[in-house]
C-alpha cells in the first residue's frame, strides 16, 4: 500500500503572545513540534504499511524549518519525506492549502490511502483532510478511531458525539484521524541515525505545476482581519462558611439560574 | 465552478446519470448529456471512471457577489429525542436564533435546509425556531448522514438558490460536511465560529473564532467568495423560543440517489456506552469528577447530583486514564469540548488542559480541597472543602427544591 | 577541548530523552513496586534499538561508543532507576564477548543480544567470592567436549530472566586468579538452575539471583578467550562496569537533584519558600557541583576507553567518585524534602535506598580506592 501521510510543523505550546503593536504573533523561543495528533496518522500509516507492505510517505506544505518535523517522522520509521516550502504559498488558508496538498499528491502519484490528523493545534479547524479529499474527487472518513484495509477496502471505525460508526470505503481515500486512534511509537535508535542522513525532497510550486492563483494569500477565499487575545476569565469569589452553609448557598444559586430539571 | 463534459472520453455507461440527484443526465447518441435540471452540484465527477467529467473548482475571486442573497442554516437532526424534547440537535436549533438575527440585519430570508428521510414532521420544527423556509430533500440514502451524498445535494440546492450565507453546527457531521462542500463550491468557510455579525457596509459576514487552543481570537471574513460559510460552536448562540404557530413555507426538493453509486457504505451505528441519560455534547449542566475523588466507586456522588440537576457526567482526564470512567466523558483539550450553562468541577485541579475543554461555560463552580488548585482562578464560585461532605448535601437539598 | 556530544549522539540522546520521559519516567514508581522484572520497558529499549548500542553494525549493534552508550545509560537511570539497572548489567554480558568471543561466538550471542532478543547477565560473585575476585571455586572440569560446571553465584543482575550469561569459573584452583576460565552459558542448559532472588534494600525489580550449576555441561565451544585467562577477562568487564554504574550513580543523583529543586520552590515555611533559604541554596550548590564533577568523570572515563587509551584509573575514579555523590546527593534530597521526603510519598527515599548500591557492586569503593592507589602509586613512582 502506498500510503501518504500529511502533518504541519506547528508550535509546541498553544499558548500564544501577541505583540500588541504589530498584532503579529510573538514566535522566538516556541519550539516546534509535529503537530500531535499528525504523528497518531504517521503512526497508523507504519502500522498499515507493516501489515500490508508498501512505502509511507510524509508531506507537508510550510517553511524552510518543516523540514525537521519531516525528519522526525523519517525517524518513527516513515519511508520518504516530501516539503512544499514555496514563499508564495505564505498566507494560504485551508482551501489553498488543500489545493496544494491535492496538486503533490498527484505528483506523487499511484497513492492508496492519504492519512490526516484531524485538526492542528494551531489553526484548529480540521478543514484540510475534507478539502483535500475533495480536489482529489475521493472519498472521505473523518474522526477515525481505527482502521483496518482488505483488499482494496478501508473499513474505518469513526467517534463521534454520542455514537460510533464503522464505514467502509473503497481505496483510495482521505481519512482523518483522532489521537485516541494509536501510541505513535518512539523513534527507535536505527532510524534516528537514518532520519538524520536521509535526503528530504524540498519542491516549490513550480514542481507542482500549481497555480500558483489558487496558493497563498490570492488563493485563499477567507481573509484574517484581526487577531487578539481573548480577555482571560478570572475567578468569581469564594464561598465561606461550614459545608452546611457552603451547600445552602450553591443550592440557591443554582436554582436561581433556573436551568436545574430533576 | 462549472462541471465540464469531456465528450470524446464518455463511453455512455451511465454511472454519472445514476449518481445524479436531480435528474439532470441524459444519454444521447450513446453520450452523456446534462439538461437544465443540473444544479452543477459535482455527484457526477466523482462517479465517473473515465475521467469524461470534469470539476472545475479552482477559487477566483471574480464571483459576483450581488447574485446571492438569503442566510442558510443546514439542520442537523437526531435519530431520538435531544434534551429540550426537539428533533435536532441544540447547534441547529442555536444557529435559526442567531440566524434570525442576522437575516433581519441584511433585509433577506432565513432557510433552514434539512436532508433525510422520512423527517417532513420535523421540517416543521424548524419553522417553529424560526426558519421562513425549509428545503426538504428526502430519499432513502439520505437517512443516515454521508459525506458524499449530503454534499452533493447541499452543493446542487447552493448553487441554483444562492445563498450569500451558509451556516452549519460544528459538531462532527457538521465538521465533516462544511470543508467538502466549501471545497466543492470554492467557498470561504470559517470553522467553529464563536461569534458572527454583519458589516453593513459591505455586507458582510464577520466571523470571530477562536484558535491555539482558545489562547488567540481571530475575525475572519471572505469578501470574494459566495457563499460565506460558517460552522459555528454548538452552545454559544441563543435559541429563540419555538412559537408554533410561526408560518413558513416548506420547499420539497425533489432529488433520486442511487445507493449503487455511493462510494462509502455504513457498515454498523453503534451507540456509546454512557454513563448517564445525557448527551454531554448537548448538556446544560455537566457535573464533572477528577483525581480528587480518590476511587472509581466514589464517581456515584458525581452521578448522583447529575441526576438530581438533569445534567451530564463529565471527567478528567485523570479519573479517564486510571480507568473510573468511559473516555467518553473526558472534558479537556484531548477530550470534549463542552459549553454548558454550568459546569460543577469537583476534585478536578483545573490543568491547562482541562481547562480548554470547559472555561466557555457560563458559570463554573468548583469543589477542591486545594485552595492552590488553579481551576480556581477561573470558577465563578469557588468553594474550598471536602467535597465527600459537600457533594451528598448538596444533592439531597437539590433533590428536595426541584 | 569539546565538551559537547557530536550531532549523532546528541540525535540519539534527544530521542532517547523523549522516550525517558514519555514513557519510563511517570511509571518509575510502579515499575519499582510491582517488585518484577521489567518486561515492558525492556521489550521497548530492545525495539528501539537501545541493547545493543556499542555492538557493531554487522552484528545487529548501532556500532556507536562507548560515551554515547554511557550517556544513554545515564537518561535511562535518572528516568527509571531499575531500567537503567537491567540496561546496565545487559552489557556485562555482550562486553566481555564482543572483546574476547571468537566469530562463531559473536554470530551466535551478539546478535540476539544486540537485539534485546537475549538479555544478558555476568557471573563472577559467589559466597566466599566478593572483593577477592580471585577466590572464586566454581569448578569447571573437561571431560572430553565439554566442561562440567560445578558451584554456586549469587546477587547476578538479571539474573533468571537472562538468556546469556558469562560466568567466571575456576579451571585450575591452585593458581588461584591465574586459573580462571569464562564461559557464556545458556539459559536452559542442563544443570544449569536459578536458586533464590535476593530481598533488597532498593530495587526490588532488578533480579539479583543465585545461580546454581550442578554437573552442567557446557561444550568448549563456549570458553570465552584461553584458558585460565578469566582473570582477564573479567577484569576488562568489570572496569566497563565501573563506567556503568558510574552512569547510573550519576542518573539517580540527577533525579534526585530534579526531584529537591522543584519541591524547594513550592515548599513554604516561615512565610517564603524554603528555596530562598542559604541552608538549602548551598545544599543545592554542592549537589549539583558534584553531580556535574561525577558526570565529567564518567564521560572522560568512557571516551578514554573509546580512544583505545588506558581508562582502567579513571573508571575506577568514576565509578567511585559518582557512587559517594550518589549516596551524598540522594540523603541531602531527602533532608531537603524533610518529612515527606521521608515518605513513600516522593520519590527520594527511593533514591536514597538505590544510591547505596552503587557504592558496593562491581567493586566496592574500597577496591576502587585500592585500584586508583595501585595506578597512582606506580605512575608517580620516581
Amino acid at each position: 500500500m502506498n500510503i501518504v501521510v500529511c502533518i504541519k510543523q506547528v508550535p509546541e505550546s498553544t499558548e500564544v503572545r501577541v505583540d500588541p503593536k504589530t498584532n503579529a504573533l510573538i514566535r522566538e523561543g516556541v519550539k516546534s513540534i509535529v503537530n500531535p495528533v499528525d504523528e497518531n496518522a504517521v503512526e497508523a500509516a507504519l502500522q498499515l504499511r507493516d501489515q500490508h507492505g508498501g512505502t509511507v510517505t510524509v508531506i507537508t506544505m510550510g517553511p524552510p524549518q518543516a523540514e525537521e518535523a519531516l525528519r522526525h517522522t523519517l525517524a518513527m520509521g516513515a519511508d520518504e519525506a516530501i516539503l512544499l516550502s514555496d514563499p508564495a504559498s505564505r498566507g494560504s488558508d485551508t482551501l489553498a492549502t488543500s489545493y496544494v496538498l491535492a496538486q503533490m499528491v498527484r505528483k506523487i502519484g499511484d497513492v492508496d490511502l492519504i492519512l490526516c490528523g484531524k485538526q492542528a493545534i494551531d489553526g484548529d479547524t480540521g478543514q484540510v483532510g475534507p478539502g483535500l479529499a475533495e480536489r482529489l474527487g475521493i472519498p472521505q472518513v473523518t474522526f477515525a478511531i481505527g482502521l483496518e484495509v482488505t483488499d482494496g477496502r478501508l473499513q474505518a471505525r469513526r467517534v463521534l458525539d454520542d455514537f460510533f460508526e464503522v464505514l467502509e470505503v473503497k481505496l483510495p481515500a482521505v481519512v482523518t484521524v483522532v489521537k485516541q486512534i494509536n501510541d505513535p511509537r518512539h523513534p527507535s535508535m536505527k532510524n534516528v541515525l537514518k532520519a538524520k542522513r536521509a535526503e528530504i525532497a524540498k519542491w516549490t510550486l513550480a514542481d507542482l505545476a500549481a497555480d500558483p492563483k489558487q496558493s497563498g494569500f490570492e488563493g485563499s477565499p477567507t481573509q484574517v482581519l484581526k487577531v487578539w487575545p481573548p480577555e482571560k476569565r478570572s475567578g468569581g469569589r469564594r464561598l465561606e462558611g461550614s459545608a452546611e452553609e457552603v451547600v445552602d448557598e450553591l443550592a440557591e444559586t443554582i436554582k436561581g439560574m433556573k436551568i436545574a430539571s430533576g | 465552478m462549472a462541471v465540464r463534459l469531456i465528450t470524446d472520453n464518455c463511453t455512455g455507461c451511465k454511472l454519472c446519470l445514476r449518481a445524479c440527484p436531480y435528474g439532470a443526465i441524459e444519454i444521447v447518441e450513446g453520450k452523456a448529456r446534462f439538461n437544465e435540471h443540473c444544479t452543477q452540484c459535482g455527484a457526477c465527477a466523482s462517479a465517473c471512471k473515465f475521467d469524461a467529467i470534469v470539476l472545475e473548482t479552482s477559487y477566483t475571486p471574480d464571483v459576483d457577489v450581488t447574485q446571492y442573497r438569503g442566510v442558510w442554516v443546514v439542520a442537523e437532526h437526531l435519530t431520538g429525542l435531544g434534551a429540550s424534547g426537539a428533533h435536532f440537535r441544540r447547534g441547529t436549533l442555536e444557529l435559526l436564533g442567531e440566524g434570525r438575527r442576522l437575516a433581519e440585519k441584511l433585509g433577506v430570508e432565513l432557510s433552514a435546509v434539512l436532508l433525510g428521510d422520512g423527517v417532513e414532521p420535523m421540517a416543521r420544527d424548524l419553522v417553529a425556531y424560526g426558519a421562513d423556509k425549509v428545503y426538504l430533500a428526502q430519499d432513502p440514502v439520505l437517512a443516515n448522514y454521508r459525506t458524499g451524498p449530503y454534499t452533493d445535494v447541499l452543493a446542487g440546492l447552493i448553487n441554483q438558490h444562492k445563498p450569500e450565507i451558509v451556516l452549519i453546527s460544528a459538531t462532527p457531521q457538521g465538521r465533516d460536511l462544511a470543508p467538502r462542500v466549501a471545497a466543492r463550491l470554492s467557498a470561504g468557510l470559517t470553522a467553529d465560529c464563536t461569534g458572527l455579525d454583519i458589516d453593513e457596509s459591505e455586507r458582510l459576514l464577520v466571523q470571530t473564532r477562536p484558535a491555539f487552543g482558545g489562547n488567540l481570537m481571530a475575525t475572519i471574513v471572505s469578501r470574494h467568495a459566495r457563499p460565506q460559510m460558517a460552522t459555528v460552536r454548538p452552545g454559544v448562540m441563543k435559541a429563540l423560543e419555538p412559537d408554533p404557530s410561526r408560518t413558513g413555507e416548506i420547499v420539497n426538493v425533489p432529488v433520486h440517489l442511487d445507493e449503487r453509486s455511493m462510494l462509502t457504505k455504513i457498515v454498523e451505528i453503534v451507540q456509546l456506552d454512557t454513563d448517564g441519560r445525557v448527551n454531554l455534547q448537548d448538556a446544560e449542566i455537566i457535573v464533572s469528577g477528577g483525581r480528587g475523588l480518590g476511587k472509581p466507586e466514589n464517581f456515584t456522588l458525581i452521578r448522583e447530583l447529575a441526576e438530581a440537576l438533569g445534567g451530564a457526567v463529565g471527567a478528567s482526564r485523570a479519573a479517564v486514564d486510571a480507568g473510573w470512567i468511559p473516555a467518553y466523558h473526558q472534558v479537556g483539550q484531548t477530550g470534549r469540548t463542552v459549553q454548558p450553562k454550568l459546569y460543577i468541577a469537583c476534585g478536578i485541579s483545573g490543568a491547562v488542559q482541562h481547562l480548554a475543554g470547559m472555561s466557555s461555560a457560563d458559570c463554573i463552580i468548583a469543589i477542591n480541597k486545594d485552595p492552590a488548585a488553579p481551576i480556581f482562578n477561573i470558577a465563578t464560585h469557588s468553594v474550598v472543602g471536602d467535597l465527600f461532605e459537600i457533594l451528598p448535601a448538596l444533592t439531597k437539598k437539590l433533590r428536595e427544591a426541584l | 577541548m569539546d565538551f559537547t556530544f557530536n550531532e549523532d549522539q546528541q540525535a540519539i540522546l534527544d530521542a532517547v530523552k523523549e522516550f525517558c520521559d514519555e514513557d519510563l519516567a511517570p511509571k518509575a514508581k510502579e515499575t519499582d513496586e510491582a517488585a518484577a522484572w521489567p518486561a515492558e520497558n525492556v521489550r521497548k529499549m530492545a525495539e528501539l534499538d537501545l541493547m545493543g548500542i556499542p555492538i557493531p553494525e554487522e552484528y545487529g549493534g548501532l556500532g556507536m561508543d562507548f560515551l554515547t552508550w554511557s550517556a544513554v545509560g545515564e537518561e535511562l537511570s535518572r528516568a527509571c532507576t531499575t531500567t537503567g539497572a537491567v540496561y546496565g548489567a545487559h552489557a556485562l554480558a555482550l562486553v566481555p564477548i564482543m572483546q574476547f568471543g571468537t566469530e562463531e561466538q559473536k554470530q551466535k550471542h551478539l546478535i540476539p543480544l544486540a537485539k534485546g532478543e537475549h538479555i544478558g547477565a555476568f557471573g563472577l560473585t559467589e559466597p566466599n567470592a566478593g572483593s577477592d575476585a580471585g577466590a572464586v571455586a566454581t569448578k569447571a572440569l573437561r571431560d572430553g567436549e565439554h566442561y562440567v560446571l560445578n558451584g554456586t553465584k549469587i546477587f547476578i543482575s538479571n539474573g533468571g530472566e537472562a538468556q546469556t550469561y558469562v560466568i567466571i569459573t575456576s579451571t585450575d584452583r591452585s593458581r588461584g586468579a591465574r586459573g580462571l576460565t569464562a564461559f557464556i552459558v545458556e539459559k536452559g542448559t542442563p544443570g544449569f538452575e536459578f536458586g533464590k532472588d535476593e530481598k533488597k534494600m532498593a530495587f526490588p525489580s532488578l533480579p539479583n539471583r543465585e545461580l546454581v550449576f550442578t554437573d552442567c555441561r557446557v561444550p568448549k565451544e563456549n570458553m570465552l578467550g584461553r584458558e585460565n585467562a578469566g582473570f582477564l577477562v573479567a577484569m576488562r568487564t568489570l572496569a566497563v562496569g565501573r563506567i556503568g554504574m558510574a552512569t547510573g550513580a550519576v542518573g539517580v543523583a540527577r533525579a534526585a537533584l530534579e526531584a529537591a529543586v522543584p519541591y524547594s520552590h513550592q515548599r513554604e515555611q516561615f512565610g517564603k519558600p524554603i528555596s530562598t533559604f542559604q541552608a538549602i541554596q548551598f545544599m543545592v550548590a554542592d549537589m549539583a557541583t558534584e553531580i556535574d564533577c561525577a558526570r565529567l568523570l564518567t564521560w572522560r572515563s568512557a571516551w578514554l576507553k573509546d580512544q583505545g587509551k588506558p581508562f582502567e584509573k579513571e573508571a575506577a575514579m568514576a565509578k567511585l567518585y559518582a557512587s559517594e555523590v550518589a549516596m551524598r546527593t540522594t540523603t541531602k534530597a531527602v533532608q531537603i524534602l524533610g518529612g515527606y521526603g521521608y515518605t513513600k510519598e516522593f520519590p527520594v527515599e527511593r533514591y536514597m535506598r538505590e544510591a547505596k548500591l552503587f557504592e558496593i557492586v562491581e567493586g566496592t569503593s574500597e577496591i576502587q580506592r585500592m585500584v586508583i592507589a595501585n595506578h597512582v602509586l606506580r605512575e608517580l613512582n620516581r
